[in-house]
């Protein structure tokens, strides 16, 4: 499931100003602990970003994205009021979805 | 030498993967499937045939937006945006980095080329963003001198 994510939207005329971060550990399955064994990869691999049924934007990851990944875009069309939806899947599997107003 | 087409039906696995990052016309949208081999890639020219383009040709219409010294490799934070009508995708990729790509984007209509994010960087080296334009794959670099590298313990 993971922390909820912080998500901005914030209408500017026609214009929809998205500002996201994540809380994910972005573990590249590169680094070893301290007895020397391999820390297992667990990232991000699918991003995507809804607004009613339009998907505005859509990512595929690597574990090269940062920790707690940032992202920010820009959309045409959004509404003051509306949802805007983002959610995400790892590659345990795991996922989480968060809504947020356009403000 | 393989064709684009029959490159693409004898990988159909890799078809959806690919309509769902961006980098082929979407038929149908089908469910995405995160592309294994893309991000298994060391070179961009490897990436781009991998994903049925040719070149890339560096264009100026692209451009990123980062710092020219990043203390911390962890997070360095990339800008890029294109200025080439129907920008389909974009990919930010670290020359350096055990394997190339970090993040492949997709732009419907109504998205504006323009977006931000952060990236690991294992040493100093080139950025690429490479973009996906009217069926073009082309790219800008930009070196970014690390004094901490983002993949060390």
């Amino acid at each position: 499931m993971g922390n909820p994510m912080k998500i901005r939207a914030k209408a500017d005329g026609d214009l929809v100003e998205v500002k996201i971060l994540m809380s994910h550990i972005m573990e590249t399955g590169q680094r070893k602990n301290q007895a020397g064994e391999p820390i297992p990869a667990h990232y991000i691999q699918l991003v995507s970003v809804t607004y009613g049924a339009r998907t505005v934007l859509s990512a595929q990851w690597g574990p090269a994205v940062s920790a707690n990944p940032f992202l920010a875009f820009k959309f045409k069309g959004g509404q003051k009021g509306e949802k805007l939806k983002v959610s995400w899947t790892d590659n345990t599997g795991d996922s989480r979805g968060d809504e947020v107003a356009i403000g | 030498m393989q064709t684009r087409r029959g490159f693409l039906k004898s990988s159909g696995g890799l078809v959806a993967a690919l309509l769902a990052a961006g980098f082929l016309e979407p038929g149908d949208l089908r469910a995405e499937e995160w592309n294994k081999a893309a991000f298994e890639t060391k070179k961009m020219e490897d990436l781009v045939k991998l994903l049925g383009g040719t070149g890339p040709a560096e264009s100026a219409e692209v451009a990123i937006v980062a710092p020219d010294i990043a203390e911390n490799g962890a997070v360095v934070p990339i800008g890029i945006t294109s200025k080439l009508d129907k920008t389909r995708a974009i990919a930010i990729l670290v020359e350096k980095n055990p394997n190339v790509l970090a993040a492949m984007f997709s732009i419907p209509d109504g998205t504006l080329p323009d977006l931000q994010t952060r990236v690991k960087m294992a040493q100093t080296c080139n950025v690429f963003a490479l973009v996906r334009a009217g069926g073009k794959f082309v790219y800008a670099a930009k070196e970014i001198k690390i004094t901490l590298g983002g993949c060390g313990g």
